[in-house]
C-alpha cells in the first residue's frame, strides 16, 4: 500500500506539486494575515480595559466553533475556491497568535515596566521598548501554535473547493483507495510534525539565553 | 430557518452521537492516561518517550490521522473512537502526571508512615490530591475532542459534523449553522460545568 502510494506520487509528479503547493501557499497566506492582524490587535488592546476584555471574549467564544463549521460557512458567504479557505484559516489561525501575544504583553514583569516608568518613557515608549521585546517569546508561541492549526485547517479546505493535500484523502475516501489515502495523509502528517519541530527549535535557540536568565 | 424545525429528531440524534462520541472518547483516553500516568509519575525517562509519541499524535491533523487510520479499521464509528482518544492523550497524560507529582513528600511519607500499602496509598492519597487537575485535564480534551469530533463526520463516524457536511454539499447555510453552533454550544457547556467541578474539587480539597 505503502509503495503504491509512493508509486502514485511520482508517476503523478505535477498533480502532487500542485496540491502540495497549494497547501502551502494557503497555510503560509493565512498566517501572515492572521499575524499582520493579531499582534497589532494585541498591541492596540493592551492598554484599553474594556476593549480588551471585549476582544478577548469574542475571541474565546471564536475559539469553541469547531474548524469544519468555519471553513463550511465561508462557502455561503464568500463561495468556493482558495480564497474562501484563506479567509476561513486566517479566523482559525487569530486566536492563538491574539491571546498569546495578549497574554504575554500583559504578564511582563512588574518591575521591569515600573523600571521603565522610573526612567522618564512615556506608555508608548514602555510598550514599544519593554513590553513588545519582552513578549516576542510568547508571540512566537503563539504563532507556533497557530502554524500547526492551519496545517491541520488547510487538510479541510477541500470540503469547500480549496485543494491541498487533503484533496488526496477526500478522493481516497470516496473511492476507498487506501493507497490515496496514504498519498494525502501521510504528508500532511510529516508537514505537521516537520513546521512543529523546526517552529520549536527556532524557538529554543532565538529565545535560549532569555528564558535561561 | 425552515430546515431545522421540520427536522428536531435528525438533529437531535446527531447531537446524541457526537456527545456519545466525545465522552466515550475522552474516557477512553482518561483510562489509558490513568495508567500510563501512574507508571510515569515515577519514570521520567519512560515519561519523556510516552510525551514525545503522544505529542506526535496530537500535531498530526485530524482528517489526516483518521485516514491513516482507515486502512486498518475501516470506515465508522471505530477509526473515529481510535482517532478521537489517541488525541486526547496527551492532555489527560500530561495533567495527570503532572498532578501526581504535586503531592508534597511529606504526605506521602505520612501514608507510608500509617502503613499504607502503594496501592492503598495511590488510591486514597495520590489520586484524590491530584483530582482538581484530572478534572482540568477531561475539560480541555473534552473541549477539543468535541470540535474534532465533526471531521469523525467524513469517516461516517456520526455526529454534528453530519449535519455540516450536507450543509456543505447542498450549500444550505442553515444546516452548517445549526451543526457549527450546536457543536459550539456544547463545548461551551461542558468547560462551564467541569470548571465549577474544578472548583469546587479544590475547595473541597
Amino acid at each position: 500500500m505503502l509503495i503504491t502510494a509512493f508509486n502514485w506520487i511520482v508517476n503523478n509528479q505535477p498533480e502532487f506539486l500542485r496540491a502540495l503547493g497549494q497547501h502551502l501557499v494557503m497555510s503560509g497566506v493565512s498566517l501572515v494575515f492572521a499575524l499582520a492582524i493579531g499582534l497589532p490587535l494585541a498591541v492596540l488592546i493592551i492598554n484599553r480595559g474594556g476593549l480588551a476584555f471585549a476582544v478577548i471574549n469574542s475571541i474565546n467564544a471564536l475559539r469553541t466553533i469547531p474548524s469544519l463549521a468555519i471553513l463550511a460557512i465561508m462557502m455561503p458567504l464568500l463561495g468556493i475556491g482558495l480564497w474562501p479557505s484563506i479567509v476561513a484559516l486566517t479566523v482559525l489561525a487569530l486566536p492563538p497568535i491574539l491571546l498569546n501575544a495578549f497574554i504575554g504583553l500583559r504578564d511582563v514583569d512588574p518591575d521591569a515596566v515600573e523600571a521603565a516608568i522610573g526612567m522618564g518613557m512615556s506608555r508608548g515608549q514602555v510598550l514599544r521598548k519593554i513590553r513588545i521585546p519582552l513578549a516576542a517569546p510568547a508571540m512566537f508561541a503563539g504563532a507556533r501554535t497557530a502554524a500547526v492549526q492551519v496545517l491541520a485547517g488547510a487538510t479541510l479546505a477541500p470540503f469547500i473547493g480549496g485543494g491541498g493535500l487533503g484533496d488526496f484523502i477526500a478522493v481516497g475516501i470516496s473511492m476507498m483507495d487506501m493507497s490515496r489515502l496514504l498519498v494525502g495523509a501521510i504528508p500532511i502528517a510529516i508537514l505537521a510534525l516537520a513546521t512543529e519541530f523546526t517552529l520549536g527549535l527556532a524557538e529554543k535557540i532565538f529565545f535560549a539565553e532569555r528564558t535561561s536568565a | 430557518m425552515n430546515w431545522a424545525p421540520k427536522n428536531i429528531p435528525e438533529i437531535l440524534t446527531a447531537t446524541w452521537q457526537h456527545l456519545v462520541l466525545s465522552v466515550s472518547s475522552v474516557l477512553i483516553g482518561l483510562v489509558i492516561a490513568l495508567i500510563l500516568g501512574i507508571i510515569c509519575a515515577r519514570r521520567p525517562r519512560f515519561y519523556a518517550v510516552v510525551l514525545t509519541i503522544t505529542g506526535i499524535i496530537f500535531v498530526i491533523p485530524s482528517l489526516a490521522l483518521f485516514a491513516l487510520l482507515i486502512p486498518w479499521l475501516g470506515l465508522g464509528t471505530k477509526p473515529a473512537l481510535v482517532g478521537l482518544s489517541s488525541y486526547c492523550l496527551l492532555i489527560l497524560l500530561r495533567n495527570v502526571v503532572t498532578g501526581l507529582r504535586g503531592v508534597p513528600a511529606d504526605v506521602l511519607d505520612a501514608a507510608d508512615g500509617m502503613g499504607y500499602s502503594a496501592w492503598q496509598r495511590l488510591v486514597r492519597i495520590e489520586l484524590p490530591l491530584a483530582l482538581p487537575l484530572i478534572v482540568s485535564g477531561i475539560r480541555i480534551a473534552l473541549v477539543t475532542v468535541i470540535g474534532i469530533a465533526t471531521v469523525a463526520a467524513f469517516i461516517d463516524g456520526g455526529g454534528l459534523g453530519t449535519i455540516i457536511l450536507m450543509g456543505i454539499d447542498q450549500s444550505y447555510t442553515e444546516k452548517i449553522l445549526v451543526g457549527g453552533i450546536l457543536t459550539a454550544l456544547m463545548a461551551t457547556f461542558f468547560d462551564l460545568v467541569l470548571s465549577q467541578a474544578e472548583k469546587a474539587l479544590v475547595r473541597w480539597r
